[in-house]
Protein backbone atom coordinates (compact mmCIF):
# COMPACT_ATOMS: atom_id res chain seq x y z
CA UNK A 1 0.00 0.00 0.00
CA UNK A 2 1.64 3.45 -0.89
CA UNK A 3 2.26 5.60 2.27
CA UNK A 4 0.02 9.00 1.98
CA UNK A 5 2.65 11.95 0.99
CA UNK A 6 -0.08 14.40 -0.18
CA UNK A 7 -1.00 15.83 3.02
CA UNK A 8 -1.76 19.10 4.35
CA UNK A 9 1.36 19.06 6.36
CA UNK A 10 3.56 17.79 3.64
CA UNK A 11 2.32 19.85 1.36
CA UNK A 12 3.27 23.05 3.41
CA UNK A 13 6.45 21.76 3.95
CA UNK A 14 6.88 21.67 0.38
CA UNK A 15 5.75 24.89 -0.57
CA UNK A 16 7.75 26.39 2.59
CA UNK A 17 11.30 24.72 0.88
CA UNK A 18 10.14 26.15 -2.68
CA UNK A 19 9.78 29.68 -1.16
CA UNK A 20 12.95 29.36 0.58
CA UNK A 21 15.26 28.05 -2.31
CA UNK A 22 13.52 31.11 -4.21
CA UNK A 23 14.53 33.55 -1.73
CA UNK A 24 18.34 32.12 -0.88
CA UNK A 25 18.50 32.21 -4.81
CA UNK A 26 16.77 35.73 -5.64
CA UNK A 27 19.17 37.23 -2.63
CA UNK A 28 22.13 36.26 -4.35
CA UNK A 29 21.36 37.90 -7.19
CA UNK A 30 22.20 41.03 -6.18
CA UNK A 31 26.00 40.10 -5.35
CA UNK A 32 26.13 39.20 -9.52
CA UNK A 33 24.59 42.83 -10.40
CA UNK A 34 27.75 44.41 -8.59
CA UNK A 35 30.46 42.61 -10.63
CA UNK A 36 32.01 42.77 -13.36
CA UNK A 37 31.96 40.33 -16.65
CA UNK A 38 34.75 38.31 -16.72
CA UNK A 39 36.99 38.43 -19.88
CA UNK A 40 36.32 35.30 -21.47
CA UNK A 41 32.33 36.16 -20.96
CA UNK A 42 32.71 40.09 -22.06
CA UNK A 43 31.87 38.22 -26.32
CA UNK A 44 35.22 40.81 -26.90
CA UNK A 45 38.14 38.46 -25.67
CA UNK A 46 38.11 35.17 -27.37
CA UNK A 47 37.48 32.45 -24.62
CA UNK A 48 39.98 30.00 -25.93
CA UNK A 49 42.73 33.06 -25.93
CA UNK A 50 46.38 32.17 -24.21
CA UNK A 51 45.92 35.81 -22.69
CA UNK A 52 42.92 35.21 -20.44
CA UNK A 53 45.40 33.20 -18.50
CA UNK A 54 47.69 36.09 -17.73
CA UNK A 55 45.51 39.02 -18.18
CA UNK A 56 43.82 40.82 -15.02
CA UNK A 57 40.24 40.50 -14.68
CA UNK A 58 38.38 43.65 -14.22
CA UNK A 59 36.66 42.58 -10.78
CA UNK A 60 40.26 42.46 -8.98
CA UNK A 61 41.36 46.05 -10.37
CA UNK A 62 38.08 47.70 -10.24
CA UNK A 63 36.75 46.17 -6.86
CA UNK A 64 38.96 48.22 -5.01
CA UNK A 65 38.34 51.28 -6.38
CA UNK A 66 35.36 54.09 -5.06
CA UNK A 67 32.59 52.93 -6.49
CA UNK A 68 30.75 55.07 -9.02
CA UNK A 69 27.51 54.16 -9.89
CA UNK A 70 26.06 51.47 -12.13
CA UNK A 71 27.17 52.40 -15.19
CA UNK A 72 30.17 52.60 -17.17
CA UNK A 73 33.33 51.33 -14.99
CA UNK A 74 31.27 51.77 -12.09
CA UNK A 75 33.84 53.47 -10.39
CA UNK A 76 34.17 57.21 -9.59
CA UNK A 77 37.70 57.60 -11.10
CA UNK A 78 38.13 60.87 -10.21
CA UNK A 79 37.89 60.22 -6.54
CA UNK A 80 39.91 57.51 -6.97
CA UNK A 81 42.37 59.89 -8.03
CA UNK A 82 41.97 62.81 -5.70
CA UNK A 83 42.01 60.03 -2.53
CA UNK A 84 45.42 58.22 -3.54
CA UNK A 85 43.70 54.98 -4.25
CA UNK A 86 45.66 55.49 -7.90
CA UNK A 87 48.71 57.10 -8.99
CA UNK A 88 49.03 57.28 -12.36
CA UNK A 89 51.68 58.70 -13.58
CA UNK A 90 51.44 62.33 -15.13
CA UNK A 91 54.33 62.29 -18.03
CA UNK A 92 56.74 59.67 -19.52
CA UNK A 93 58.61 62.89 -20.86
CA UNK A 94 60.31 64.67 -18.08
CA UNK A 95 60.01 67.83 -20.04
CA UNK A 96 56.29 67.10 -20.56
CA UNK A 97 54.05 70.03 -19.32
CA UNK A 98 51.92 69.60 -16.46
CA UNK A 99 49.12 72.09 -16.49
CA UNK A 100 46.43 72.66 -14.11
CA UNK A 101 43.58 74.76 -14.04
CA UNK A 102 41.10 76.03 -11.40
CA UNK A 103 38.29 77.61 -13.60
CA UNK A 104 34.50 76.94 -13.88
CA UNK A 105 32.77 77.26 -16.56
CA UNK A 106 29.00 77.24 -16.14
CA UNK A 107 27.09 76.71 -18.98
CA UNK A 108 23.13 78.16 -19.38
CA UNK A 109 21.64 76.82 -22.47
CA UNK A 110 20.61 73.83 -20.90
CA UNK A 111 16.60 74.01 -22.09
CA UNK A 112 14.68 73.73 -18.97
CA UNK A 113 17.69 71.76 -17.11
CA UNK A 114 19.71 72.42 -14.27
CA UNK A 115 22.93 74.08 -15.64
CA UNK A 116 26.18 72.59 -16.18
CA UNK A 117 29.24 73.15 -14.36
CA UNK A 118 32.68 72.35 -16.29
CA UNK A 119 35.54 71.78 -13.64
CA UNK A 120 38.60 72.56 -15.17
CA UNK A 121 40.09 71.11 -11.99
CA UNK A 122 39.11 67.60 -12.46
CA UNK A 123 39.60 67.43 -15.39
CA UNK A 124 43.21 69.33 -15.84
CA UNK A 125 44.49 66.26 -13.83
CA UNK A 126 43.88 64.06 -16.29
CA UNK A 127 44.33 66.02 -19.50
CA UNK A 128 46.58 68.47 -21.23
CA UNK A 129 44.97 71.40 -22.52
CA UNK A 130 45.62 70.50 -26.25
CA UNK A 131 43.36 67.50 -25.86
CA UNK A 132 40.25 69.49 -25.95
CA UNK A 133 41.43 72.85 -27.29
CA UNK A 134 40.74 74.07 -29.88
CA UNK A 135 39.55 71.04 -31.67
CA UNK A 136 36.40 69.81 -29.65
CA UNK A 137 36.00 73.59 -27.40
CA UNK A 138 36.78 76.70 -28.22
CA UNK A 139 38.81 78.55 -25.56
CA UNK A 140 36.76 81.76 -26.22
CA UNK A 141 33.25 81.10 -24.11
CA UNK A 142 30.53 81.04 -25.85
CA UNK A 143 31.86 80.45 -28.89
CA UNK A 144 31.20 76.58 -29.53
CA UNK A 145 27.98 75.67 -30.10
CA UNK A 146 27.63 72.58 -27.19
CA UNK A 147 24.58 70.52 -27.87
CA UNK A 148 22.69 67.68 -26.02
CA UNK A 149 22.11 66.09 -29.81
CA UNK A 150 25.64 66.78 -30.47
CA UNK A 151 27.59 65.21 -27.29
CA UNK A 152 25.20 62.18 -27.48
CA UNK A 153 26.67 61.77 -30.61
CA UNK A 154 30.20 61.71 -29.58
CA UNK A 155 31.27 65.39 -30.01
CA UNK A 156 32.54 67.96 -27.50
CA UNK A 157 31.89 66.37 -23.95
CA UNK A 158 30.33 63.06 -25.67
CA UNK A 159 34.01 62.32 -27.10
CA UNK A 160 34.96 61.37 -23.62
CA UNK A 161 31.84 61.59 -21.62
CA UNK A 162 29.95 58.04 -22.90
CA UNK A 163 33.17 56.29 -24.13
CA UNK A 164 35.68 56.50 -21.53
CA UNK A 165 34.78 58.83 -19.06
CA UNK A 166 31.42 58.41 -16.98
CA UNK A 167 28.62 58.23 -19.40
CA UNK A 168 25.48 59.89 -19.91
CA UNK A 169 23.47 58.14 -18.22
CA UNK A 170 23.05 59.96 -15.04
CA UNK A 171 21.91 63.24 -16.58
CA UNK A 172 22.67 65.47 -12.67
CA UNK A 173 25.92 64.31 -12.46
CA UNK A 174 26.47 67.70 -15.44
CA UNK A 175 23.04 69.13 -15.06
CA UNK A 176 24.03 70.07 -11.21
CA UNK A 177 23.54 73.49 -10.69
CA UNK A 178 19.80 74.82 -10.41
CA UNK A 179 19.00 77.81 -12.12
CA UNK A 180 18.16 79.33 -8.73
CA UNK A 181 21.66 79.06 -7.80
CA UNK A 182 23.56 80.26 -10.85
CA UNK A 183 24.92 83.31 -9.00
CA UNK A 184 27.30 81.01 -6.42
CA UNK A 185 29.16 80.40 -9.57
CA UNK A 186 29.32 83.75 -11.42
CA UNK B 1 3.54 17.06 -9.34
CA UNK B 2 4.82 18.69 -6.93
CA UNK B 3 8.44 17.93 -8.43
CA UNK B 4 7.71 19.94 -10.92
CA UNK B 5 6.40 23.00 -8.88
CA UNK B 6 9.08 23.20 -7.47
CA UNK B 7 11.51 22.58 -10.70
CA UNK B 8 9.59 25.41 -12.55
CA UNK B 9 9.86 27.63 -9.03
CA UNK B 10 13.97 27.04 -9.51
CA UNK B 11 14.20 28.00 -13.62
CA UNK B 12 11.85 31.03 -13.24
CA UNK B 13 14.01 31.63 -10.72
CA UNK B 14 17.15 31.31 -12.75
CA UNK B 15 15.68 33.04 -15.73
CA UNK B 16 15.77 35.67 -13.54
CA UNK B 17 19.15 36.48 -12.34
CA UNK B 18 20.50 34.91 -14.99
CA UNK B 19 19.19 37.66 -17.34
CA UNK B 20 22.22 40.03 -18.21
CA UNK B 21 22.67 43.44 -17.59
CA UNK B 22 25.81 43.92 -19.13
CA UNK B 23 25.69 42.13 -22.94
CA UNK B 24 29.02 43.73 -23.94
CA UNK B 25 33.03 44.75 -23.25
CA UNK B 26 34.20 46.58 -20.24
CA UNK B 27 33.78 49.84 -20.39
CA UNK B 28 36.10 52.10 -22.51
CA UNK B 29 37.60 48.77 -24.28
CA UNK B 30 39.02 49.74 -27.95
CA UNK B 31 39.47 47.21 -30.40
CA UNK B 32 41.46 47.08 -33.04
CA UNK B 33 41.15 45.43 -36.25
CA UNK B 34 42.11 47.22 -39.35
CA UNK B 35 44.85 45.18 -40.66
CA UNK B 36 45.01 42.44 -37.32
CA UNK B 37 42.59 39.24 -38.74
CA UNK B 38 43.55 40.25 -42.37
CA UNK B 39 46.86 39.48 -41.44
CA UNK B 40 46.25 36.21 -39.44
CA UNK B 41 46.16 37.39 -35.94
CA UNK B 42 43.56 37.88 -33.62
CA UNK B 43 42.25 41.25 -33.14
CA UNK B 44 43.84 43.81 -30.28
CA UNK B 45 42.01 44.81 -27.32
CA UNK B 46 43.14 47.38 -25.54
CA UNK B 47 41.31 48.38 -22.08
CA UNK B 48 41.28 51.65 -20.88
CA UNK B 49 40.47 50.70 -17.34
CA UNK B 50 43.65 48.79 -16.66
CA UNK B 51 45.91 51.98 -18.21
CA UNK B 52 44.14 54.62 -16.23
CA UNK B 53 45.07 53.13 -13.54
CA UNK B 54 48.51 53.85 -14.61
CA UNK B 55 48.87 56.80 -16.51
CA UNK B 56 46.46 59.88 -17.22
CA UNK B 57 44.68 60.48 -20.20
CA UNK B 58 47.50 63.28 -21.33
CA UNK B 59 50.15 60.86 -21.38
CA UNK B 60 48.94 58.67 -23.98
CA UNK B 61 46.94 61.16 -25.83
CA UNK B 62 49.01 64.42 -26.01
CA UNK B 63 53.01 62.69 -25.04
CA UNK B 64 52.34 59.59 -26.83
CA UNK B 65 50.11 60.86 -30.01
CA UNK B 66 47.15 58.85 -30.14
CA UNK B 67 44.03 60.85 -31.44
CA UNK B 68 40.88 60.52 -29.48
CA UNK B 69 38.88 58.80 -32.17
CA UNK B 70 38.84 55.01 -32.50
CA UNK B 71 40.47 53.82 -35.96
CA UNK B 72 42.04 57.56 -36.23
CA UNK B 73 45.41 56.36 -35.18
CA UNK B 74 47.46 54.58 -37.97
CA UNK B 75 49.22 51.70 -35.60
CA UNK B 76 51.48 49.23 -37.41
CA UNK B 77 53.44 46.72 -35.58
CA UNK B 78 56.72 48.61 -37.54
CA UNK B 79 55.21 51.76 -35.55
CA UNK B 80 55.71 49.85 -32.51
CA UNK B 81 58.89 48.08 -32.74
CA UNK B 82 60.00 51.28 -33.57
CA UNK B 83 58.38 52.67 -29.94
CA UNK B 84 55.71 54.88 -31.50
CA UNK B 85 52.16 54.38 -29.58
CA UNK B 86 51.63 51.31 -27.76
CA UNK B 87 55.60 50.87 -28.38
CA UNK B 88 56.61 53.64 -26.21
CA UNK B 89 55.71 51.72 -23.18
CA UNK B 90 55.40 48.23 -24.56
CA UNK B 91 59.32 47.60 -25.04
CA UNK B 92 60.04 45.37 -22.32
CA UNK B 93 61.04 47.57 -19.94
CA UNK B 94 57.97 50.25 -18.69
CA UNK B 95 55.63 47.09 -20.38
CA UNK B 96 55.67 43.79 -21.54
CA UNK B 97 57.31 43.58 -24.88
CA UNK B 98 55.95 42.64 -28.58
CA UNK B 99 57.06 39.15 -28.17
CA UNK B 100 54.17 38.51 -26.40
CA UNK B 101 51.72 38.70 -29.11
CA UNK B 102 49.21 36.74 -27.55
CA UNK B 103 48.73 39.22 -24.45
CA UNK B 104 47.53 41.68 -26.82
CA UNK B 105 46.10 40.13 -30.06
CA UNK B 106 43.32 38.23 -27.13
CA UNK B 107 40.17 39.45 -29.48
CA UNK B 108 36.89 37.24 -30.73
CA UNK B 109 37.27 36.47 -34.22
CA UNK B 110 35.32 38.93 -36.16
CA UNK B 111 34.91 41.63 -33.82
CA UNK B 112 35.17 45.41 -35.64
CA UNK B 113 36.98 48.03 -34.79
CA UNK B 114 35.87 50.77 -32.64
CA UNK B 115 35.34 52.04 -29.07
CA UNK B 116 32.77 49.43 -26.65
CA UNK B 117 30.81 50.46 -23.81
CA UNK B 118 29.46 48.17 -21.31
CA UNK B 119 27.13 48.74 -18.03
CA UNK B 120 24.10 50.25 -19.08
CA UNK B 121 25.33 52.35 -22.14
CA UNK B 122 26.04 51.00 -25.83
CA UNK B 123 29.43 52.53 -26.32
CA UNK B 124 29.86 56.55 -27.67
CA UNK B 125 27.12 58.36 -29.37
CA UNK B 126 24.53 55.87 -28.68
CA UNK B 127 22.73 54.54 -25.29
Amino acid sequence: MMKKTNTKKNNNRRIKSVMMTIVVLLAVQPLSAESWKKLKDDRLHDPEAPALEVLQEPTEALSVLPPGGSAGNKVDWAKALRDDYIQPRAQIDKDAKLEQLDTNILFKETGDQPYVLFPHKTHTEWLECSNCHEKIFKTKAGETPVTMLGILSGEYCGVCHGAVAFPLTDCIRCHSVPIDQAGKFQ
Amino acid sequence: MKKQYFFSACMLTLMVMGAPADLFAEYGDVVLNKRAEQEGVRPVIFSHWFHRIRFRCKVCHSELGFEMRAGANQVTMDGITEGKFCGACHNGQIAWSTENCDLCHSGRPGIKSGIYGGHQTMGPGRW
